[in-house]
């Protein structure tokens, strides 16, 4: 599908370092953090200016080629995965950081930035940028903003979708086009710069980014609470924030993921409680001892076994980098692992925990849970073999029902992950089909000839969790 | 064909959830920004010619050469996965492969290896008399000559390079002056610890390299006890490349243990540790060179097997892995492998060294890949660098990240190996110190060219941590 003349026309716009094709290059841009999906493209391009994307765009448009936008692979709903083939379109080296605005607090960045070397040069100044997904050591900037990445600030903080404020962005026919700036306030037209947040590469890509900043807070004090009972420990969320304390973070958990992580972190947890939650709140020095002795207080009453406050700001980094890993570290157990991001409301938190342990009972698959109890958004983990065929049947049966009883809460199918291609077929159930329609005729309105990460999100098909093509 | 790919080790590499947490430690994914230089790339790659995706050829084949094997992403993966394994064995398979199939390698890495692999490191002897020739061509000046006439362009670019950084080697002379044993130094008079010395009582097993390496927080602590009455009987492992290169730290290892107690042999029948074998594939070569080990130091009847060499300090303490389907020769290994200590390791837990001089000086320190990846050595080779009077210690930004040595991948990689190297020299520049302290001869040397490089030689030095320690004691 793309000839060799096609493939000469991508060297003369990027060059012929970065354009790349062998087996092995097609090979390895075949996967992201998606388990058991795969499938190839026929080319990577890398480019390195705007005109360049612009460039590359409107040749494929003008030939149909499917361009799939792509940062660090990070994602877990096969979002990046080329399904139909084409370009893709690796971002990775427009990653210059262009400005730290101190007047205005924002920042203007290149999609390719990684975020935490982001985090770093904005911390250094005295600034802060709160969106800090699991992955944010590789993940990019571009990549969060496509995906609207969460993390576990999200409850006092807000996801990525916060924080962004102005693209450049490319359409499918090679114009350049620009919204939002460095105005906080900016209502002149339809907001596309909250459309094309989340917008999984279908719409646009975008090849320039204006990020709000916040003073970087005084100081911070972390908690580890240990329960007995998964509902202890949902109550124990609930009633911090109804004392109207919320803590930057509140991470939920469970016993298994627990001897994971310690297995992984040595950080000596307890391994006979059933959850822990890890409470980081930030603030004024004065404030955030004052929640801390409340969050504490309200612990203890609702039968939490035991309270720690971390005494260094190492200690805290190191339980919060344990929880980073926790996936990675779920997956010693078997080969596959399977995360997800059912979603409800705070409040229906120990309802969603407890179906989840009934649902894996049921299906007889593992599952572990942690997640972001403050903002109700949890991670039922399944961990499995993908070359045993039966148990994955179960898993896809386990997590549909555990997305029905997450939809039935008044929740959602994914909470920051995304719908991909994995999650497709339950979108009709969390925004109808009315939604989809929309949806899809917004797409048709950015991408005329569907070349922009095509059978994902909105795509009239979908395909089950299995490797879809091969060279 | 079917044999030679059901050597690749399916669950390991299904253990990999290619979450990427690699990515930002792998110095060749560093230089590149490509997947097919990133450990989960790699990975991808075995994947996919495990299954018959993919065609076990050229281009796989220099994929796999193209990693240094520091195993920096082993200390990253939150999987526990056991990448040096894995890259070891895609190596193995490749080059049955190509045996089973009559293929040749490509051409310049066809001669490095044979030379190397097939003659070099399999026979003592011939790497002594490499060593003499190499005196010899330093004594009457040839090699400044055809450095000067551009005669030394007969060799490959990339040793004709790397050989600027060879110090003067030993005389043969010197050489054959080596005494067999060294006797332990009293220190009973001063040391904090009964005689000194005793036979080891561990407290805790030390983790197994690749395996409770895989986590920065296992580092392994271990108390050592005076039960008996005489010293430590030390057998000294010297290494091919180290005793070639760097003769005189290998007597100053031995001259610091008896100043701390011990009793030090050397093995008359060691072999090469095999470590550069198992690395580019060879592992029956491996194997073969473990066994010889294992017999010569069984011999000796040591208490311990000492080294100061990262590299093949991570390899002896594999041993137990080469051997562990070999039914004679599993548990031998295991006792082995019980035995063997980096030198700084020990030497923390030895009485401390009594310094008769200070040192004025910044100094900074490189981590091996294998002691601080491979056997999770991190914290001693620091400690004992600060214990030294009048040092102002200074770490090293990205100290762990490999400085692009790795064994001969600065032979057979040479352009990737120096961009590295010159990122290294950038943090190195940053931290300004007097000396930059490596503990393995691979590192030394490419510290040593990347002082060169950056024209950093009067300011600079590099040296390996036994002759630090040695300049301060008496």
């Amino acid at each position: 599908m793309i000839d060799a003349r096609l493939v000469e026309r991508l060297v003369d716009i990027v060059g012929p370092k970065w354009v790349l094709r062998d087996s092995n290059e097609l090979h390895v841009y075949s996967f992201d953090a998606t388990p058991i999906v795969q499938a190839f493209p026929d080319v990577v391009v890398m480019p390195g200016s705007t005109a360049e994307v612009a460039e590359v765009l409107k040749l494929a448009n003008d030939h149909g080629i499917p361009v799939i936008p792509r940062g660090s692979g990070t994602n877990l709903a096969g979002g990046t995965i080329p399904v139909q083939g084409g370009i893709v379109l690796n971002m990775t080296r427009m990653n210059q950081i262009y400005e730290v605005d101190e007047k205005n607090l924002t920042a203007t960045v290149g999609p390719g930035v990684v975020t935490g070397e982001f985090h770093k040069t904005v911390e250094a100044k005295g600034l802060f940028y709160p969106p800090d997904p699991g992955s944010m050591r590789i993940s990019t900037i571009g990549g969060n903003v496509a995906q609207c990445a969460g993390g576990m600030r999200g409850l006092k903080y807000g996801v990525t979708k916060d924080y962004v404020i102005g693209l450049e962005y490319v359409l499918p026919n090679g114009q350049i086009l620009r919204c939002g700036g460095k105005n906080y306030k900016d209502v002149a037209g339809y907001d596309l710069t909250r459309l094309l947040v989340g917008s999984e590469g279908t719409l646009a890509v975008i090849t320039e980014l204006t990020l709000k900043l916040l003073p970087l807070p005084e100081t911070k004090r972390t908690l580890s609470v240990f329960c007995t009972s998964l509902v202890d420990a949902a109550r124990i969320v609930e009633r911090t924030i109804s004392a109207r304390i919320i803590p930057a973070t509140m991470e939920f958990l469970d016993q298994a993921t627990m001897r994971v992580v310690d297995d992984f972190s040595h950080l000596g947890l307890p391994r006979d409680v059933a959850a822990m939650l890890l409470i980081e709140q930030d603030g004024p020095e004065e404030q955030v001892v004052r929640d801390v002795e409340r969050i504490v207080q309200i612990a203890r009453s609702e039968g939490a076994v035991d309270v720690q406050m971390a005494k260094t700001p190492e200690e805290s980094a190191k339980l919060m980098t344990a929880r980073r890993a926790a996936l990675a570290a779920l997956s010693r157990l078997r080969p596959t692992t399977i995360l997800e991001d059912a979603t409800v409301p705070r409040s229906r938190l120990a309802e969603m925990v407890e179906a989840i342990i009934r649902i894996s009972e049921k299906y007889q698959v593992q599952i572990c849970t942690f997640g972001h109890a403050g903002d109700g958004n949890l991670h039922p983990t399944c961990m499995t073999d993908e070359r045993d065929e039966a148990e994955i049947a179960r898993v896809e049966q386990a997590f549909e029902e555990i997305f029905a009883t997450a939809l039935s809460l008044g929740g959602t199918i994914t909470g920051e992950h995304g719908v991909g291609m994995t999650k497709m077929k339950y979108l009709s159930q969390r925004v109808g089909e009315g939604g989809i329609e929309l949806m899809q005729a917004i797409k048709a309105a950015f991408d005329p000839n569907g070349i922009l990460n095509p059978g994902k999100v909105v795509a009239k098909a979908f395909r089950p969790r299995m490797v879809v093509r091969q060279p | 064909m079917n044999n030679v790919m059901a050597k690749f080790d399916m669950d390991e590499l299904l253990n990999c959830m290619h979450c990427g947490f690699c990515l930002p430690t792998c110095p060749t994914y560093q230089q590149t920004g490509l997947e097919t230089f990133s450990p989960r790339g790699r990975i991808g790659l075995m994947k996919g010619v495990a299954q018959g995706k993919l065609p076990l050829d050229e281009t796989f084949e220099k994929n796999m050469y193209a990693c240094l094997g520091c195993r920096a992403c082993e200390t990253a993966c939150p999987a526990g996965v056991r990448y040096g394994r894995l890259i070891e064995t895609a190596r193995e398979v490749i080059e049955d492969y190509k045996r089973a199939t009559g293929q040749r390698s490509a051409v310049r890495r066809s001669v490095v290896r044979k030379v190397m692999f097939k003659q070099v490191f399999m026979r003592p002897k011939m790497l002594k008399a490499i060593g003499t020739v190499l005196w010899a061509l330093q004594a009457i000046g040839l090699q400044r000559f055809a450095d000067k006439t551009g005669l030394i362009r007969i060799l490959p670019r990339s040793m004709a390079e790397m050989q600027e950084a060879v110090d003067k080697v030993a005389s043969p002379r010197a050489r054959q002056a080596r005494q067999k044993s060294i006797a332990p130094v009293s220190v009973a008079a001063d040391a904090a610890v009964g005689n000194g010395a005793g036979s080891v009582v561990e407290s805790e097993t030390r983790p197994v390299a690749g395996l409770g390496a895989a986590s920065p927080a296992a580092e392994p602590r271990r108390t050592y006890e005076t039960v008996w009455s005489r010293p430590l009987r030390i057998g000294m492992f010297t290494g091919c490349i180290m005793d070639l290169m760097f003769y005189e730290t290998n007597q100053s290892t031995a001259r610091l243990l008896a100043k701390a107690g011990c009793e030090v042999v050397f093995i008359e029948q060691e072999a090469c540790c095999g470590a550069l074998h198992a690395h580019s594939g060879e592992k029956s070569d491996a194997v073969s060179l473990a066994k010889r080990n294992i017999e010569a130091f069984e011999r000796a009847n040591v208490d311990l097997v000492v080294n100061n060499a990262g590299g093949c300090g991570a390899a002896l303490k594999e041993y137990d892995d080469w051997l562990k389907d070999d039914a004679e020769w599993a548990y031998r290994a295991k006792r082995f492998v019980e035995k063997v200590r980096d030198i700084s390791e020990l030497l923390v837990d030895l009485p401390p060294l009594k310094f008769t001089k200070s040192l004025n000086a910044r100094v900074t320190y490189q981590d091996s890949c294998h002691l601080a990846h491979g056997q999770g050595v991190r914290r001693q080779p620091r400690a004992l660098i600060r214990s030294i009077p009048g040092v102002e210690y200074v770490e090293l930004p990205f100290a762990d990240s490999c400085c692009g040595s790795a064994g001969i991948y600065n032979i057979t990689n040479f352009d990737m190996s120096m961009q590295i190297l010159d990122d290294k020299m950038k943090h190195v520049k940053e931290t300004k110190p007097d000396i930059v302290v490596t503990a393995n001869p691979g590192c030394l040397l490419q510290m040593k060219k990347g002082i060169l490089r950056a024209g950093l030689e009067d300011q600079i030095e590099a040296v390996h941590i036994v002759d630090l320690l040695n300049r301060v004691v008496d």
